[in-house]
C-alpha cells in the first residue's frame, strides 16, 4: 500500500549525542498517512532514542521535525500530544494501582466544572462512557472500572493503545509492542493496527523481529549504530537481506548445534506447588525431568509461574508442595546456598538486580558464589590475590569488555554484564545450569556468544533448563520444549517437531496436551 | 572543601550574633590544639567518636542507618556502671569485663532493632531513634530522684563512680590521656580488617549494596541484618562503656555523653564510611569540641555554634555535588555511594 | 464520674494528637509524591521554634499596639512559611541531588537542631524572651452543645479546628481531584506521569513544600496553642511518630487522624497519670480498647473507599467495633487493683506503640511504589 500524498512526519537530520556516544547521526525519516511504517535495528541502535526525540522525552542536538510540512519544536510529552502523537511504550505507561478510566484521564483530567482548577472534583462517569465508546469503535474492549495491575499483558496493552487514541493521536509510536505477546496476541495486535489505519491513523512501528517486519510493514527503514543504513518494502526484502542491514555482517539466525546425548536425570522435580506473597496458587502440580546433556526450555508468556519455579528450585522461594531433587538429594527447602553446592549455577532474569552487584568491581562479582570457598578464602579471611587471579584469567577466558578487573561493573554494557555472569556460573563444577532471560535486551554479537556457550555447557555434559519469553530463542536452543500457562505444565514435546503456531496456542491456554505418563516414568 | 564551606556558613550565624568569626575560630583552634593538655582534650574527645563512628560506618556498608547510636552509647555506659559498681575484680579481669559488659548491651539494643528490621520490615531508622527515646527515659528515671542507680545522698542526678579496678590506666599520668584511644585505633584497624579482608565483611557488604544480590548468592540476609546491627550497636555499647570508664570522676550523669549519637553519624559520613576516615573525621569533631569551651569563653559564641557546624559538614560532604557545583570539581571517577531507602518499604 | 473523665481524655486526646496528625499530614504529601520524609521532626522543630520567634517579636516590636492574637497569626505563618523553607531544603537535597532521602532528611534533623538551641541559647535566654501567651478556645455555638460529642470535638482552639478541615480537604483532594490524581502518579509510578506531561520534578517539589507548611503548623500547634513558648527540643521525638501514624493510616488522611488519635490518647493518658486520679491498670485497658474501636474504624473506612471487595469482611469489622466498646464498657464496671508504675515508664507509651505499629503493620501497608527513588528520565 503505498501512498503518494505529502508525508505527514518528517525527521531531517536529528542528530543526538550522550557524552562521547552518538545515538543519533543525522537521521532522515518520513512518515505517510494511513501507513505502517518499521523502524528496524537490534538493541542500541538507536530506535529508541529517535523516538523519545519525535515524543518529546529527549532534545534533538541537531536537525527539525515537520508534522504536515510545518517545522515543530516539541518541547515535552505535552508538546507531542498535542501535535497528535502518541506512544504506546514498550514499558507499559500504566500506574498499576490505579483504575483504567483514571489511568486515561491523567495528565488530562475533566472534572464537573472547573471552580477551583486542580481542586475541582473528577469527572469519571463521563470518561467512562468515552472509553466504553472509543473502545467499541476501534475494537478494543476494556473495562474501564478494572484496576491495572490486574488486567492481563495483553489487555494492558489495549489499554495502552487505547490511552493514546483517547488523547487524541493520529500519529502512533509502537515501541516493541511484541515483546510480551504470544504469536496469536500478536497477529490480534496487526489486525488491531491494519483497523486503526484504515480509520485514518498512521504507525511507526519499532521492533527487532525480523519475521514481524515482513508482516505487517508498508515501508521499513532499517538503524545500525545511530545510523539509517536502508528503506525499503516487504516486498523488495527478504529476512537475510534484513538481518544483514541490521547487523551489518551475517549472522546465524539460528545455533547450530549438534544431536544430544542425554545421560542421567539431574534434575527431578514431583507434584510442584508454589503459593505466592499473596497466597495465590502460582505453580500447581508440576512435574519435569531434566537429563544431562540436554536443554530443556520452558516457554510461555511472562507471569505465568516461571519465575516462581526458578525461584523455588534455586531456594529462593519455599515452595507449597511437591519436591524437588537434584542429583538424588532432596533440596525442596534447601537453602539458596545449598543448592549451589550441589553444583546448581544459576543466570537470573534481572541481571542487575539479582545477579550482580553494581557497586561492586568485575572480580568481586566474578566471585560472588565463591568467595567464601578455597582458593578465595579459608572459611574466614579472604585472599584479595586469588581474587584479582581469577579475575584475569576470567575475562581473558569470557572476552569481557572492561576497563580493568577493578572497575565497577555498573560501568560495563548490558552484554558485557551478563558475561561476567556467565562466566562466574559456567566457569564452576556444575551439573545443573537454570537459565532465566538468558539474552533480553542483548545485541546479536553478545547473544550469538551466549548461545554458544550454553550449548558447550551441554555437550560437557550438564543439564541446562532454560525460560525465555523469545520463542525463537526456544526454538533454536532446547532439545525439548515445555509450555507453562497458568502455572500449570500444559504441554512437552520434542523440539525437532515444534513449531510457533503450536507452541502459542498452548501459551495463551486455549490447547491442552495430557501428557504421557510413561514418558515422565521413564 | 566541605569542612571550609561549612565553617563559612556558620560564620555568617556567628556573625548574627555579633561576635567576630575571626576570633571565634582562632580561639577554636587554640583550645584544641594550643596547648599539650588541649591536645590531649582533643584525643580525648575523638576516642568515643572513632568508636561510635566505627559502628555508625560498619552498619552503613551493610545498608542499615543506625541512627540509634546515641541510646545504645547511652546503655553501654549504665551498664558498664552497673557492673563496674558491683564488681570489684582484679583489674586485669574487671576492665575487660566491664567493657565486655557494655559492648554487649549495645549490641542487644541494636540487634533487637535488627530483628525487627529483618523479620517485621520495621524500619531501624525509626525504632532505633524510638529506642534511644525510651532508653533515655529509663535511665532518667533510674537515676532520678528515687532510681535505683542514683548514687546515695548526691543532690544531683548521677551514679555511683566506678571501683578503681574497673577504670581504664592513663596513658600519661597526671593527665586525661587514657587508654581508650589505643582500644580505638585497634578498633579501626580491627573493622578495616573485618570489612575487606573477611567473609563475614564481604557478605555484609553485598547485604548492603544489593538485597537481592545477597539473597541470590546465598547469604542469610536476615541474620546477616541481625548480626550487622549488634556489631556496630556493640561498638558504640563500647563506646559508651569506655567514656565511664576513662573519665572522671568515673560515673554517668543526665548531660553525659548528649550528642555524641549524632556526632558519630556525621563522623562516618564524613570519612566516607571508611575506618580510617572515621579516625580522621573524629579527630577533627573532637577538635571541635575541645575548642568549643574557649571559643565560648573568649568569643562569646555559645557551643551550640558547633551542632550547627557539624549538622553543615554533613549536608555538604552527603551533597558533594553541591560542593563540586561551588568549586567546579570535577565529578568523582569511583563512586561508592550507600542505598538506604532501598529497604525502606519494608521487605 | 468515669465517663467525664473519658469525655476530658478524648477532647485531651485530639490535642495531643493534632502535632501528629499534621505531621502525618506533611509526610503523606511527601511520600505519596515519591520521597520520603524522615525530616518531618527538623520541620516541626523549626515550625514550634519560628512561630514562637515571630510571634514574640513581632509583639515586641510593635510594642503591643496590636491585640495578642494579631501577633500569634503572625507566628504562625512565619512558622508555617519556614518550614515549608525547610522542607524546600529536603527538596533540593533529594530531588535536585538525588542525595539519599534519608541522609538528607537527617541533615535536616540535625540543622534543625543545631540551628534552634543556638539562637535559644544565644538569643531567646539571655534576653529573657517571652511569648505572647495561646490562642483561645472557641466554643462552636450548638454543635458544642451537643452531650459527649460538643466537649470532643468542638470546644478547642481555633488551630483544632483548622486541622479537622484539612483533613477533610486532603482526603477528598488526594482521591477525587486531579492534583490528587497527578500526585498519586507521580509518587506510584513517575515515568508514566512524565509520559503524559506531567512534570514530576515540579510536583515533587510543590507537595514536599506544601507538606513541609503542614509540619510548620505541626510545630506551630506546639507552641501556639499549648505551650506559649519555645523549649529547646520540644518535639522530642513526634516527627517520627507522625511517620509511623502515617504508616498505620495507610498513606490516608483520615487513616492518620484515626491512628493519631491512639498516640494522643495515649499521650493524655500520661498527662492524666501524673495527677494520679487515674488507676493505671484501667488505663492500660482503655487504651487497648482504643486501639481496637480505631482499627476496625479504619479499616472500615478503607472498604468504604475502595467501594469494592477487597478489605476485609463487614461483618469482621463489625465484630471487631462492638468487641472494642464491650471492652471500653466492662473496663468502666470493674475495680481494678490499684498498681504502681513509674510515671517515666507511662510516657514510654507513645515509642513503644510507634514500634510496636511499624513491626504489626509494615509488612502489610504498602506505601506509594516509587518512594525513596530519585527520578531520572530515561
Amino acid at each position: 500500500m503505498k501512498n503518494n500524498k505529502d508525508p505527514i512526519l518528517s525527521l531531517h537530520n536529528i542528530t543526538k549525542s550522550f557524552g562521547s556516544v552518538v545515538a543519533n547521526d543525522s537521521i532522515y525519516f518520513d512518515l505517510y498517512p494511513q501507513e505502517i511504517q518499521v523502524l528496524l535495528g537490534e538493541n542500541g541502535a538507536g530506535k529508541s532514542t529517535l523516538m523519545k526525540i519525535l515524543y518529546g522525552m529527549y532534545q534533538a542536538d541537531q536537525g527539525e521535525i515537520l508534522i504536515n510540512q510545518q517545522k515543530v519544536v516539541i518541547q515535552d510529552p505535552n508538546d507531542a500530544l498535542r501535535l497528535g502523537i502518541g506512544m504506546v511504550h514498550q514499558h507499559f505507561m500504566l500506574v498499576p494501582v490505579m483504575t483504567v478510566t483514571e489511568n486515561l484521564m491523567l495528565g488530562d483530567e475533566k472534572t464537573k466544572g472547573n471552580a477551583f482548577g486542580k481542586l475541582s472534583k473528577l469527572d469519571r462517569e463521563t470518561v467512562r462512557q468515552e472509553i466504553i465508546a472509543l473502545g467499541n469503535k476501534y475494537g478494543l474492549q476494556v473495562n474501564p472500572d478494572a484496576v491495572v495491575e490486574d488486567l492481563s499483558v495483553g489487555e494492558a496493552q489495549r489499554v495502552e493503545i487505547l490511552k493514546v487514541l483517547y488523547k487524541g493521536a493520529d500519529i502512533l509510536i509502537l515501541d516493541e509492542p511484541t515483546a510480551v505477546l504470544t504469536p496469536q496476541e500478536t497477529s490480534e495486535l496487526f489486525e488491531i493496527m491494519r483497523s486503526l489505519i484504515k480509520q485514518g491513523k498512521s504507525i511507526i512501528f519499532i521492533t527487532h523481529k525480523l519475521k514481524e517486519v515482513l508482516a505487517v510493514a508498508d515501508r521499513i527503514a532499517v538503524l545500525r549504530n545511530g545510523k539509517v543504513v536502508g528503506h525499503t518494502t516487504p516486498a523488495e526484502s527478504s529476512i537475510e537481506e534484513l538481518a544483514l542491514l541490521m547487523v551489518g555482517r551475517e549472522v546465524l539466525l539460528t545455533a547450530t548445534k549438534g544431536q544430544s546425548h542425554p545421560g542421567k536425570v539431574v534434575l527431578n522435580i514431583k507434584d510442584l506447588s508454589i503459593k505466592s506473597k499473596s497466597e495465590v496458587m502460582v505453580v500447581k502440580n508440576f512435574s519435569l525431568q531434566l537429563r544431562a546433556g540436554e536443554i530443556y526450555g520452558i516457554a510461555g508468556v511472562q507471569g505465568n509461574g516461571q519465575s516462581e519455579l526458578i525461584e523455588a528450585i534455586t531456594g529462593l522461594m519455599q515452595p507449597h508442595s511437591g519436591h524437588i531433587i537434584i542429583l538424588n538429594k532432596d533440596v525442596t527447602h534447601s537453602s539458596p546456598r545449598q543448592i549451589t553446592l550441589v553444583g546448581t549455577a544459576h543466570v537470573p532474569e534481572d541481571r542487575q538486580k539479582h545477579g550482580l552487584v553494581l557497586g561492586f568491581s568485575v572480580a568481586t562479582n566474578l566471585v560472588l558464589q565463591t568467595y567464601y570457598l578455597p582458593p578465595f578464602s579459608n572459611g574466614w579471611v579472604i585472599y584479595p590475590e586469588k581474587v584479582e587471579e581469577n579475575a584475569d584469567e576470567k575475562i581473558d577466558e569470557f572476552d569481557i569488555r572492561t576497563p580493568s578487573r577493578d572497575a565497577l561493573v555498573s560501568n560495563l554494557s548490558g552484554g558485557n554484564q551478563q558475561k561476567v555472569i556467565i562466566a562466574r556460573e559456567l566457569s564452576r563444577p556444575i551439573n545443573l545450569l537454570i537459565i532465566n532471560q538468558p539474552t533480553r535486551g542483548l545485541d546479536v554479537g553478545s547473544i550469538e556468544y551466549i548461545h554458544k556457550r550454553i550449548i558447550e555447557a551441554r555437550d560437557k555434559g550438564v543439564a541446562v533448563l532454560l525460560v525465555s519469553a523469545e520463542l525463537d530463542e526456544i526454538l533454536s536452543l532446547s532439545d525439548r520444549i515445555g509450555v507453562m500457562y497458568a502455572g500449570e505444565l500444559v504441554a512437552e514435546m520434542d523440539a525437532k517437531g515444534a513449531n510457533r503456531e503450536q507452541l502459542g496456542l498452548y501459551m495463551t491456554g486455549s490447547k491442552k496436551e495430557k501428557m504421557l505418563k510413561e514418558n515422565i516414568n521413564q | 572543601m566541605a569542612i571550609f564551606t561549612a565553617l563559612l556558613v556558620s560564620s555568617i550565624a556567628i556573625l548574627l550574633s555579633g561576635a567576630s568569626p575571626i576570633k571565634a575560630f582562632s580561639a577554636l583552634a587554640v583550645g584544641a590544639f594550643g596547648t599539650r593538655d588541649n591536645l590531649i582534650e582533643t584525643v580525648v574527645k575523638a576516642t568515643p567518636l572513632i568508636i561510635a563512628g566505627l559502628g555508625v560506618a560498619l552498619a552503613f556498608r551493610g545498608g542499615l542507618f543506625n541512627i540509634g547510636v546515641e541510646g545504645q552509647l547511652f546503655i553501654g555506659s549504665i551498664v558498664a556502671v552497673l557492673v563496674g559498681t558491683n564488681f570489684d575484680l582484679p583489674k586485669i579481669i574487671n576492665v575487660p569485663l566491664v567493657m565486655l559488659a557494655g559492648a554487649l548491651a549495645g549490641a542487644l539494643l541494636a540487634a533487637f532493632s535488627g530483628y525487627l528490621k529483618a523479620w517485621h520490615g520495621a524500619h531501624e531508622v525509626i525504632t532505633t531513634i524510638m529506642m534511644n527515646y525510651i532508653v533515655l527515659r529509663i535511665i532518667t528515671w533510674a537515676i532520678g530522684a528515687n532510681g535505683p542507680l542514683r548514687k546515695p545522698l548526691s543532690i544531683v542526678p548521677e551514679t555511683r563512680s566506678l571501683f578503681e579496678s574497673a577504670r581504664l590506666p592513663l596513658l600519661i599520668s597526671d593527665t586525661r590521656l587514657h587508654m581508650g584511644i589505643v582500644i580505638a585505633l585497634a578498633l579501626a584497624a580491627g573493622v578495616y580488617f573485618l570489612l575487606f579482608r573477611t567473609v563475614l565483611g564481604v557478605e555484609i557488604r553485598i547485604v548492603g549494596k544489593n538485597l537481592h544480590a545477597a539473597k541470590y548468592v546465598g547469604i542469610n540476609v536476615k541474620r546477616n541484618i541481625v548480626l550487622t546491627m549488634a556489631l556496630s550497636g556493640g561498638l558504640a555499647g563500647l563506646a559508651g562503656a569506655i567514656q565511664v570508664m576513662g573519665i572522671p570522676p568515673y560515673n554517668f550523669t543526665t548531660g553525659f555523653n548528649v550528642g555524641y549519637g549524632f556526632d558519630s553519624l556525621a563522623v562516618a559520613v564524613l570519612g566516607s564510611i571508611h575506618p580510617v576516615g572515621v579516625v580522621f573525621s573524629a579527630l577533627l569533631f573532637g577538635a571541635m569540641d575541645a575548642g568549643a569551651r574557649l571559643m565560648q569563653l573568649r568569643a562569646k559564641v555559645p557551643i551550640d555554634i558547633i551542632t550547627l557546624l557539624q549538622g553543615l559538614i554533613l549536608m555538604f560532604v552527603a551533597a558533594n555535588q553541591i560542593i563540586r557545583s561551588l568549586y567546579h570539581l570535577p565529578a568523582p571517577s569511583k563512586e561508592d555511594s550507600v542505598n538506604l531507602t532501598q529497604s525502606w518499604g519494608g521487605e | 464520674m468515669t465517663s467525664i473523665l473519658l469525655v476530658s481524655l478524648m477532647s485531651l486526646a485530639i490535642i495531643k494528637a493534632a502535632p501528629l496528625i499534621y505531621g502525618a499530614l506533611c509526610g503523606l504529601m511527601s511520600e505519596r509524591s515519591g520521597v520520603v520524609n524522615i525530616g518531618i521532626e527538623g520541620m516541626m522543630l523549626t515550625g514550634a521554634f519560628m512561630a514562637f520567634m515571630g510571634s514574640a517579636l513581632f509583639s515586641k516590636w510593635t510594642g503591643g499596639v496590636f491585640n495578642p492574637n494579631v501577633s500569634l497569626v503572625v507566628g504562625l505563618l512565619v512558622g508555617i512559611i519556614s518550614a515549608a523553607l525547610v522542607a524546600g531544603l529536603h527538596a533540593i537535597l533529594s530531588i535536585h541531588y538525588k542525595i539519599d532521602q534519608v541522609i538528607s532528611g537527617t541533615v535536616i534533623n540535625l540543622l534543625a537542631v543545631g540551628l534552634t538551641n543556638y539562637v535559644a541559647n544565644a538569643y531567646i535566654d539571655p534576653t529573657h524572651l517571652s511569648g505572647v501567651g495561646v490562642f483561645p478556645v472557641w466554643k462552636i455555638p450548638l454543635l458544642s452543645k451537643i452531650p459527649i460529642l460538643g466537649p470532643i470535638f468542638f470546644e478547642h482552639q481555633p488551630m483544632i479546628y483548622l486541622m479537622f478541615a484539612l483533613v477533610l480537604f486532603l482526603q477528598y483532594a488526594i482521591f477525587n481531584t486531579p492534583w490528587g490524581l497527578r500526585l498519586r502518579s507521580v509518587g506510584e509510578y513517575p515515568q508514566a506521569a512524565d509520559s503524559v506531561g506531567i512534570n514530576v520534578i515540579k510536583t515533587r517539589y510543590l507537595n514536599v513544600i506544601l507538606g513541609g507548611a503542614l509540619a510548620g503548623l505541626g510545630g506551630a500547634i506546639m507552641v501556639l496553642e499549648s505551650v506559649g513558648r519555645f523549649q529547646k527540643l520540644m518535639t522530642s521525638g513526634r516527627g517520627f511518630i507522625a511517620l509511623a501514624v502515617m504508616i498505620f493510616g495507610r498513606w490516608s488522611p483520615i487513616g492518620a487522624f484515626g491512628a493519631a488519635i491512639l498516640f494522643g490518647f495515649s499521650e493524655a493518658l500520661g498527662v492524666r497519670l501524673q495527677f494520679g486520679d487515674i488507676n493505671h491498670l484501667y488505663a492500660l485497658v482503655v487504651v487497648a480498647a482504643l486501639a481496637v474501636i480505631l482499627t476496625s474504624i479504619v479499616w472500615g473506612i478503607n472498604r468504604l473507599r475502595n467501594r469494592s471487595t477487597k478489605g476485609k469482611s463487614p461483618f469482621l469489622i463489625g465484630g471487631i467495633f462492638t468487641l472494642g466498646l464491650t471492652i471500653l464498657y466492662l473496663a468502666n464496671q470493674v475495680e481494678f487493683p490499684k498498681v504502681s508504675v513509674p510515671i517515666e515508664f507511662l510516657g514510654l507509651l507513645p515509642y513503644v506503640l510507634t514500634i510496636i505499629v511499624l513491626t504489626g503493620l509494615v509488612k502489610r501497608a504498602v506505601g506509594p511504589a516509587a518512594v525513596g527513588k530519585p527520578y531520572e528520565k530515561q
